[in-house]
C-alpha cells in the first residue's frame, strides 16, 4: 500500500511540475508603463490619512490618458463602466445570497424528516445543487436565456439573439433559445456569465422544492435522473416563456394583456414550477407507508429536528434578499429598497397569521406551520414585490399565511397526497396566489417600460384589468405545463424503472439502503451498540459494524 | 439485601440523586426507558394532527443497599419523586441473592 501511495505521489508531483513549467514558458504580456506614456505628470496622491472617507476617491482615480485631467469622453465611459459594474456586483452578490439558500432548503427540509432519512434527504438537496447546475450549464441556460436580447443593465451586448419561435394568430410565440450551451462560443461574456450565475441559482431553488414532498421514501437513482430533468428540460422551457423573452412575456405586446405575464423574482417561474412539479412527484410517488389508515385519515408524522428547521427557515428568509431585491439585476436601481421592505414584510405577516390560524383552529401555535407560513409569505410576495405598497405586501404575506395552511389540511386530508414538508401548498399554492395578487394590487409606481410595454405595471385595484388576465393566463400555464411535463416524467420513470424504495427500506429508514450508512450512527446506527466503536482502528470495516448492517440491509 | 428499582419523571432525577446519596447510598444506576401505566400515554400535536405517544419516556434508578436501610431509603426515594401529579412512577423493591465486586471478588453486602 505505501509503496503504491508513493509512487503515486510522485507521478502526481511530476505532473504538477511540469505544467508549472509549461506555464512559465509561455511569454508573460509586458507590464504597462503608465509613466511613460503620461505626458504630464500625475497629481502625488495625498498623504494624510482620512479616517473620515471624505476625500478618498476623486478625479485622480478615474482612468484618464492624463492622471488626474480626464476629458469629457474618458468621464463619460468611466460612469457608464462604473453604472454596469455596481450592477453587476449587485447581481453577484445577490446570486452568493440565493446559493445560500440551498442550504436553508436542506435544513428545513431534513428537519421535517425522521431521523433515520437524514442522509438521504440532505445528500438530495446537495446533490441537486450539482446536478441542477451541471445540466443547467449543458443545455438549461441555452433554452432559457439564449434568445433574451441584450441584458440592459449589464453593458447591453446583444449577443443571446436566438430564439425559436412559431407563428400563432399571426404573432410570434417564443418557445425557447437556442444559444449559450455550455456557455461555449461567443457566449463567453462576462455580462451573460454573471447572469448565468444568478439565473442558476433561480433554477436550483425551483429543483431542490420536490425533495422535500418526496423524502423519505424516493430512490436516490431516481433523484439524480430528475436533477438533469427539470434543469435541462422543464423550467428552462417555463422561464424562457417568462423571463427568456418568450411568448408569456410578450402577451402583452402582442395581445394588450397588461404587460405580458409578469413575475418579477419568480413566484411563478421557480416557486410554482417546484411546488406542482413536487405535487407531480408525491402523486406517482404515493404516501409513505404509515401515513394514512385503512380509512384514509392521516397520521401524523413528526419531523426529527425542529431547530433545524427554523434554521433552514431564516437561512431562507436571509437569502431571499438576494432572490427579490437582486431580480432589478441592477444595483443602481433603488427600487432595491422597496423590494427588500416588501419582502420582509411579507414573510413577517406569513408567519404571524399562520400562527393564530393554527393557534385558533387547533389550539397551539404549531412551529412547523409558522415556519411554511414565513416560506409561504416570501413565496407569494417574490412576484410582486417590486410592484406593491409596504401595506399590500403585508396583506399579500398574510392572505398566503392562512392559505398555506388551509392548502396543507387540503392536500394532506382532502387529495390524500403526503407530502413531508408542505413544499406543495408554500411554493405551489402561494406561488400562484403571489403572481395572482400582482395583477390585483400592483399600483403603477414601477415597472415602466417593462416586457416592452409603454407605462407603469398596474392590478385590477389601480385600473389594470388586462394585467390580471394576463396573470392568470400565466398561472393556469404553469399549472397545466409543469404538471403535464413532470407527470408525464415521473410516471414513465417509474414504469420503466421504479421511483420507490422497497417497503424494508422505507422501514428502516433510507440511510443505511441508499446511502450505505446511518446519518446519525452513533444515535440509530452501530455505534449505539458498542460505545466509542469509531476508536477501535480505521480501515476495514468493524465485524460488529458489518454485522449490524448487513442484518439491517437482510430484514 | 435488596435491590431497589424506582421509575421516576425524568426531570426528578436530579432530587432523587441528591436524596439517595444523602441517606447514604454510595452508588446507583440510571437508564433511560419508557413504558405506561395506567396514565396510557398523552397526545401531541403537529401540523394540526394530533397523535398518542404510547410509551412515555421515564429514567429507571437502582440501588442496591442492606436489608436495614430499605424502609428509609425507599422513604426518601419516595418524597424525592413525588409530584402529586399522574405519572409519577412506580418503586420495586426486591431480594437479592448476591453482589460481587468485579475488582476484589468479594461477595456479599461488604461488596455493594
Amino acid at each position: 500500500m505505501a509503496i503504491v501511495r508513493l509512487v503515486s505521489f510522485v507521478v502526481l508531483l511530476a505532473a504538477f511540475v511540469g505544467a508549472s513549467l509549461a506555464f512559465a514558458q509561455t511569454p508573460a504580456p509586458a507590464p504597462p508603463a503608465p509613466a511613460a506614456a503620461a505626458p504630464a505628470p500625475a497629481p502625488p496622491p495625498p498623504s494624510k490619512p482620512d479616517p473620515a472617507g471624505t476625500a478618498t476617491g476623486g478625479i485622480a482615480d478615474v482612468t484618464a490618458k492624463t492622471a488626474g485631467k480626464p476629458t469629457l469622453d474618458e468621464v463619460a465611459d468611466f460612469a457608464g463602466h462604473n453604472r454596469v459594474a455596481i450592477n453587476m456586483m449587485w447581481t453577484l452578490i445577490a446570486g452568493f445570497l440565493v446559493m445560500f439558500m440551498q442550504a436553508g432548503f436542506a435544513l428545513a427540509e431534513t428537519g421535517f424528516t425522521r431521523n433515520k432519512n437524514v442522509a438521504h434527504t440532505m445528500m438530495m438537496n446537495f446533490m441537486v445543487y450539482a446536478i441542477g447546475m451541471t445540466g443547467y450549464w449543458i443545455m438549461g441556460y441555452a433554452l432559457h436565456m439564449g434568445g433574451l436580447g441584450a441584458i440592459s443593465t449589464m453593458g447591453g451586448t446583444n449577443i443571446l439573439d436566438s430564439e425559436f419561435t412559431i407563428t400563432l394568430f399571426g404573432k410570434e410565440f417564443g418557445l425557447f433559445g437556442t444559444k449559450g450551451f455550455f456557455l461555449a462560443g461567443p457566449t463567453y461574456d462576462v455580462a451573460i456569465f454573471a447572469l448565468f450565475l444568478f439565473q442558476m441559482v433561480f433554477m436550483d431553488t425551483a429543483a431542490t422544492i420536490p425533495t422535500g414532498s418526496m423524502a423519505e421514501r424516493w430512490k436516490f437513482s431516481s433523484f439524480v435522473v430528475y436533477g438533469f430533468f427539470i434543469s435541462m428540460i422543464s423550467y428552462p422551457l417555463f422561464a424562457n416563456w417568462v423571463w427568456g423573452g418568450g411568448w408569456l412575456s410578450q402577451l402583452g405586446k402582442n395581445f394588450g394583456l397588461g404587460h405580458g405575464h409578469v413575475d418579477f423574482a419568480g413566484s411563478s417561474v421557480v416557486h410554482m414550477v417546484g411546488g406542482v412539479t413536487a405535487l407531480a412527484g408525491a402523486m406517482v410517488l404515493g404516501a409513505r407507508i404509515g401515513k394514512y389508515n385503512k380509512d384514509g385519515s392521516p397520521n401524523p408524522i413528526p419531523g426529527h429536528n425542529l431547530p433545524m428547521a427554523f434554521l433552514g427557515c431564516f437561512i431562507l428568509a436571509f437569502g431571499w434578499f438576494g432572490f427579490n431585491p437582486g431580480s432589478t439585476l441592477a444595483g443602481g436601481d433603488l427600487r432595491i429598497a422597496v423590494i427588500a421592505v416588501n419582502t420582509m414584510l411579507a414573510g413577517a405577516a406569513g408567519a404571524i397569521f399562520a400562527m393564530f390560524y393554527m393557534w385558533i383552529f387547533y389550539g397551539k401555535p404549531d412551529p412547523s406551520m409558522a415556519i411554511n407560513g414565513m416560506l409561504a409569505g416570501l413565496v407569494a410576495i417574490t412576484a410582486p414585490c417590486a410592484f406593491v405598497s409596504s401595506f399590500w405586501a403585508f396583506v399579500i404575506g398574510a392572505i398566503a399565511g392562512v392559505l398555506v395552511c388551509a392548502s396543507v389540511f387540503f392536500v394532506e386530508r382532502t387529495m390524500r397526497v403526503d407530502d413531508p414538508v408542505g413544499a406543495i401548498s408554500v411554493h405551489g399554492t402561494c406561488g400562484a396566489w403571489g403572481v395572482l395578487s400582482l395583477g390585483l394590487f400592483a399600483d403603477g409606481t414601477y415597472g415602466d417600460g417593462f416586457n416592452g410595454v409603454e407605462g407603469t405595471v398596474r392590478g385590477l385595484l389601480y385600473g389594470g384589468g388586462s394585467q390580471f388576465v394576463a396573470q392568470i393566463v400565466g398561472t393556469v400555464t404553469c399549472f397545466v405545463f409543469i404538471f403535464v411535463a413532470s407527470y408525464a416524467f415521473f410516471k414513465a420513470y417509474d414504469l420503466a424503472f421504479g421511483m420507490r424504495v422497497s417497503p424494508e427500506a422505507e422501514i428502516e429508514g433510507l440511510d443505511v439502503p441508499e446511502m450505505g450508512g446511518h446519518g446519525y450512527p452513533e444515535i440509530q446506527g452501530p455505534g449505539t451498540l458498542v460505545h466509542g466503536l469509531g476508536h477501535a482502528g480505521a480501515g476495514k470495516p468493524q465485524p460488529v459494524m458489518a454485522g449490524v448492517m448487513a442484518a439491517e440491509r437482510g430484514r | 439485601m435488596k435491590k431497589i428499582e424506582a421509575i421516576i419523571k425524568p426531570f426528578k432525577l436530579d432530587d432523587v440523586k441528591e436524596a439517595l446519596t444523602g441517606a447514604g447510598v454510595i452508588g446507583m444506576t440510571v437508564s433511560e426507558v419508557r413504558g405506561f401505566g395506567r396514565q396510557k400515554g398523552h397526545t401531541e400535536m403537529y401540523r394540526g394532527g394530533e397523535y398518542t405517544v404510547d410509551f412515555l419516556p421515564k429514567i429507571k434508578v437502582e440501588v442496591v443497599v442492606p436489608d436495614e436501610r430499605v424502609a428509609k431509603v425507599v422513604e426518601l426515594l419516595t418524597a424525592a419523586a413525588k409530584t402529586g401529579s399522574i405519572g409519577d412512577g412506580k418503586v420495586f423493591v426486591a431480594s437479592l441473592d448476591d453482589v460481587v465486586r468485579i475488582r476484589t471478588g468479594e461477595h456479599g453486602e461488604t461488596a455493594i
